[in-house]
Formats: structure tokens, sequence, C-alpha cells
């Protein structure tokens, strides 16, 4: 009893000094610049940018304007759409790769386009959609359209290319997982009499769940914070919570307002996180709540 | 008797230019305790996936009570399988891994609940019906396949080495559960296996399978006393094998007596045969250990139909109720004998450790396996 107690105790110590780094790193890029962002919420507006100081609530008080509500509840739609869109994409995506015999072919292909930097890719899609786009011209040339289609500067423009950016950060926890499902188990529900969809929804999904909570985290936060693809590929109807940040901070010169989204913004993801992590986590924790019991009555009992 | 047979037709199946099934054939019958039994990378496995429905033949069909069943897919066919990793689902508990094949069916609650109890009663798991597979021991995992596998009421029931990842001992009492199970519930079993002697105690028939080919089909007695081929008697027990030629072959009795010159033993034997085999022919000649005699002095009475040797004791393998020795013959072959120790031995084996010995055995236990040229 005591020696264990001795030992947890030495491990604790261990486990700060192998932490130090860790922490020295959260320290100094998030928990400082978070303090920075709490603190000038309750500041008050400087002139030509910058805060002044003297505490207040106004940053608050100018978030509940409908305007600002308004961008609010269509973030959460645009990146509960389009997470939803990545994540049904990325599933068929990971299983097939990790089925697949070039696992590390396909792995370098979801990869190597984080390679060219992503204002790049996201012109390339103006390229694609724009009303003299690929798209248009390649319809336009078969006769199915006349008029060029509005495929760009609206809020599809916007889902499209998030899904595309984002699809990678969906699919590599997805195919990890995947990887170790044992796939003797479709089999088995196969023969049990499920369906293939049947047997993908039974069996598939509940065992790759820890898979598919990361893939939402991973996709969810960056998507929700999101401001070039909606600047560079959206319209009117898809200003986002991070096109306010930005232009609080650049053109309106409201810092305090901009800390005060960016507030809203980290609390709301991560209450979304932990409510995913501790939803997997007690799962988890009720599949392995004892443990494995000897083999003492495996015969006839 | 409940159940279907099972006709497997020429079926070959190819992995890339690799035959993992060549050609087999094998019926089996309604209610029939069916082995398949050969070594690992046999295609075993394949054929019972092939039953199953989740691998292809390239040629041949599979016939379940008459009617072709490979355009079935697996949920279709009424056939359940016992996996060899026992595949059971590791999020569900052992109560809803036995009502997984109900939950698809749709199956109202009160009878589903009734149903799951009796087949978890069946395999004695009713006391663990909430725990989670990883919580379960080998054996016990074993029986929730089991139960998960019957609670459809198959026709056939295919099982692919289910014991093979469970304790020598345990295995014993597993096996001994098979059997019970399948006499009280009737339907086919066709159960795979690389353990000659588990083949060997269960089964009705059994067909032995060696590279993608079926070599002979028969029961325990019949594939123990009369292998088919030289690969039948060598797998299946132990026992001595020599190639050999015909020199004489006479009625005898309603039989034949033979003569056969084997160069290995460098002197000619006696073996009865069903054949009338003509001078010349090349065969292959087996005797059991367990057939052959071993005794310190001379045998006094040596009928014209025994075959005698003289040789050294080389290896005296003691195993409690019988010894193995390995007798080196004069001309330095060495054969294997098998003395059962049927009475206590207050002195210990009688023979020993470079002893000079007798080895003999009648003309009717030793066993003409294969004609080689024909
Ligand atoms: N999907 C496959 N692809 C290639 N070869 C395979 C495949 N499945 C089985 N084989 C080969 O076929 C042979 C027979 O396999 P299997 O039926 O599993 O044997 P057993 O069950 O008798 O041990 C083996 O040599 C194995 O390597
Ligand atoms: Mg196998």
């Amino acid at each position: 009893m005591n020696t264990h107690h001795l030992q947890e105790r030495r491990g604790r110590r261990l486990g700060i000094t192998y932490s130090a780094p860790m922490g020295l790193w959260l320290t100094v890029f998030f928990l400082v610049p978070l303090g920075i962002i709490i603190l000038y919420s309750f500041l008050k507006k400087g002139l030509y940018g910058g805060v002044e100081w003297e505490f207040t609530l106004s940053a608050y008080q100018q978030m509940f304007n409908p305007n600002f509500m308004r961008v609010l509840f269509r973030t959460l739609w645009v990146a509960t759409l389009a997470t939803c869109f990545t994540i049904l994409l990325a599933l068929p995506c990971g299983y097939a790769m990790a089925r697949s015999r070039n696992q590390v072919l396909w792995l370098a292909l979801v990869i190597v386009p984080f390679w060219t930097n992503s204002l790049i890719r996201i012109y390339a899609w103006i390229a694609i959609l724009s009303s003299e786009g690929f798209v248009n011209e390649a319809l336009k040339a078969i006769g199915l359209i006349s008029e060029s289609l509005p495929l760009i500067y609206n809020q599809g423009a916007v889902i499209t290319v998030l899904i595309y950016m984002y699809i990678p950060f969906a699919i590599l926890p997805l195919f990890t997982t995947i990887d170790k499902f044992d796939f003797q188990l479709l089999e088995a529900a196969r023969d049990l009499g499920a369906t293939k969809a049947e047997s993908i929804v039974k069996v598939l999904l509940p065992n790759i769940r820890s898979g598919i909570i990361t893939a939402l985290i991973f996709t969810f936060i960056p998507i929700f914070g999101a401001y070039t693809v909606p600047l560079l590929v959206g319209g009117k109807d898809s200003y986002l919570i991070g096109n306010i940040i930005v232009d609080q901070v650049t053109k309106t010169r409201n810092w305090p307002l901009a800390s005060a989204f960016s507030l809203v913004l980290t609390v709301l993801s991560t209450i979304g996180v932990i409510w995913m992590m501790t939803s997997n986590a007690s799962e988890k924790a009720r599949q392995k709540s004892v443990v494995q019991v000897a083999d003492t009555n495996g015969g006839l009992s | 008797m409940k159940g279907f047979d099972v006709t497997v037709k020429d079926v070959s199946r190819a992995y890339g230019s690799f035959k993992a099934l060549d050609d087999v054939s094998i019926e089996i019958r309604k209610g029939e305790f069916f082995s398949l039994l050969g070594p690992s990378g046999c295609g075993k496995t394949t054929l019972l996936r092939i039953i199953a429905g989740f691998d292809t033949p390239d040629e041949g069909v599979v016939l379940l009570d008459g009617k072709n069943i490979l355009p079935l897919p697996p949920d279709k066919r009424q056939v359940n399988t016992v996996f060899q990793s026992y595949a059971l689902f590791p999020h569900l508990s052992v109560y809803e891994n036995v009502a997984f094949p109900l939950r698809l069916k749709k199956v109202p609650a009160t009878t589903l609940d009734a149903k799951v109890r009796e087949y978890l009663h069946l395999v004695q798991l009713e006391a663990h019906m909430d725990k989670k597979p990883n919580m379960l021991s080998g054996g016990q995992r074993q029986r929730v396949a089991i139960a998960r596998a019957l609670i459809n009421e198959p026709s056939v029931l295919l099982l692919d080495e289910p014991l093979s990842a469970l304790d020598a001992k345990l295995r014993q009492n597993l096996l001994v559960e098979l059997d019970h199970l399948h006499d009280q519930i009737g339907i086919t079993f066709i159960y795979v296996t690389h353990d000659q002697s588990e083949a060997l105690s269960v089964s009705d028939r059994i067909a032995v399978m060696n590279k993608g080919k079926v070599l002979q089909i028969g029961t325990p007695y019949e594939i123990y006393e009369s292998p088919a081929t030289d690969f039948v008697a060598r797998f299946i027990g132990e026992t001595n094998l020599f190639s050999a030629e015909v020199k004489e072959c006479v009625p005898y009795e309603d039989y034949y007596m033979t003569t056969l010159d084997i160069p290995a033993l460098g002197t000619t034997i006696k073996v009865t045969d069903y054949d009338n085999l003509s001078v010349g022919q090349h065969v292959s000649f087996t005797v059991r250990p367990e057939k052959l005699k071993i005794t310190g002095d001379m045998p006094t009475k040596v009928g014209k139909d025994i075959n005698l040797f003289k040789g050294i004791v080389e290896e005296p393998i003691y195993s409690g109720f019988q010894s193995k020795y390995y007798v080196s013959l004069e001309n330095g072959t060495v054969i294997k004998v098998i003395q059962q120790h049927a009475n206590y031995m207050d002195e210990g084996p009688d023979i020993d450790w470079k002893d000079q010995v007798y080895v003999s055995w009648s003309a009717e236990d030793g066993y003409i396996v294969e004609v080689v040229d024909r």
C-alpha cells in the first residue's frame, strides 16, 4: 500500500518534469494571448484601434445586436452543415483507405495538398466556380446551360470550399480508427443476417465512435472560426463570425468587440469539445469498467 | 435429423496463380458432424467462407438441401458461422451479442428476451449476460459465439477452428460440450480443424485435405485404419511408412497374401490386402507403431505371416500410459514402436536404452496405402 503511494507520488513528480515543456508552450502561446483577449474585451475601444485602460462592459453590450446575433446563428448553421458533409464524405474515404493495399499512396494524396498555401488553393476554387470558371464553361460546352450558374460568392460556395479545406482533418482520424477495426466483425454481422447497410450502421459506426468524434472536433472548430474562405468565395449571405472579428480589428478598429467575439468563439468551441469528449470518455469507461476476469470457469461450469 | 445436407461440387478457388481449392467435391449428410481436417494453409477456411458466402468459387457449386446457394448473399443463407477469432461485437454486451440476429429481424421484445435467455442457458452463460466480451475468458467467448450463431436456428453450423485459441485441457472439455450440443440440436455441423485427434474424437465423418485437394473422405475409423494416401497415413496419427515393390501376390483365405520388397528394411515382408496386385508394382506400405510388438527375447512362435526384425532401442520415451521406442534395425533404418502399459509396472519398463530387442507384426496389421504406379 505504502510503496504504491510512493510510486504514485514519484510518478506525479516525474509527470511534472515531462510536461514542463508542454506547459511552457501552452502558457506562452495559449494562456497569455487568451489573457490578453479577456482583458481587452473588458476595456474601452481606442480611437484609432488599440484600447484605453478603462473598464467597461460596452463590448458585450454591443454584441447583443440583432445583426451580430444573426451572424452567430448563421455561423453555427454553416459550420454544422459543412462539418456534417465533411464527415459524411470522409467516412467512405477513410474506409476505402483502411481497406486498400496502397495505404501509403492514399495517405500521401490526402496530405500532399497541405504543401500548397491555403490561399492559393482557395483561389484555385475561384477559377473553378466563377462565372467564367471551369465548371460553367464545361457545362456550356456540352450545351447543358446557356447562362452561367451562380456557383460562387454564396453560402453554397463557402460550404463547398470549407469541406474541401478541412476534409483531410476528418479523413486522417477516421482512417486511423477504421484501420484498427476488425473487419471480420462486418462478416459476422452479415452472417447473422445483417444487410450491408445494417452491418455498417450497427457494427462499424459504434466501433469507430472515437474516430468520428475526433474528426468532428478537428473539423468543426476551424470551420467555426473560418474567415478566409467566406471572405474569398462568399457573398452577403456568408458573412461569418470570423469575418466580424477581422473587420472589427482592421476596419472598424473596435478591438474590445473583436476580443469579445473571439472569446465567445473560444467558449462555444470549448463547450462543444468537452461535451463530445466526455460523452466518448463515459462510453469508454462503461466498456472498460471491470478488468478482465481470469480464465477460471471457461470450461464446464 | 434436422439440418440440411450440403453438397460441394467441383469447387475451385485460385488467388492469382495459387490454387487455394482445387476441384473439391464433398457430400455432407443431414445432421452430420463433419470435419474438414488438414494442415494450416490447405484451404479449409476458404471452403468454409465459400459455404458461408464470404467468398465465391471460380468454378463449381454449393448446394444446400439441393438448392444452389452461391447466388445468395451471406445474410440470406441458412448457415451460421463460429469464427476462429469469435468476432464478438466488442461494443455490445453478451446479451446483446446473442440478441443481435433477433433485433435485425425485429422480433417482438418478449419473444426476443425469452429466446436470448434460452440460448444463454444452453451455453451456460446466463450469469455473464451483462458483461462485455472483453471481460470474458476464452472459453466463455467461444460459447457466446456459439449461442449467437445458433439463435437464428440455422440448418448448418460452420465452426472454424473454434478451439484453437484455448489451452489444451479446456479444449478437451469444450470438444465434449460441442459434441453434446450437436446431439441436442441435431443440425449439420461442419467443423474445421488442423488437429487430427479433435477430428477423430467427435466427427461422424472427416474429409482430409492438403494443398487445396480433398485426399480422403471417411469415418474416423476408415481414415485411421485405411489411409488413402501417404499424406493421410502420416498426418493422421503416427506411422512407419515405406516405399515397396510387389514381389508376389497369392490368394489367401478371402484376400491376398502379398510379399513386398522394402529397400529401407533390406528384406521382404508379408502383408494382406484386398487387391490382387501384379508383380513389379510400386506401392507405399504402412504399419502403425502401436501394432508392432516389442520384446527383449526372440518370440517363440513365429508363424509364416509374422514379420520379425532385430534392432537396438535408440530412444525410449516414457509417457505414463505408454512408451514410445525408436528402434534402429540392423541395416540402420529407424522404426517407431508404441507399447501400451496396461498393467502396473513395479520395476519400471522392461525395455531400456541400447537394449537389443525384437520387433514384430502380423501380416494383417500392415497396410498397403496407395499404388504409386498402376
Ligand atoms: N484473400 C486471399 N488472398 C490471397 N491468398 C489467400 C487469401 N485467402 C487465403 N489465401 C491463401 O489460400 C491458402 C488457404 O488458406 P486458408 O483457407 O485460410 O487455409 P486454412 O484455413 O486451411 O489454414 C493459404 O495459403 C492462404 O495464404
Ligand atoms: Mg483457417
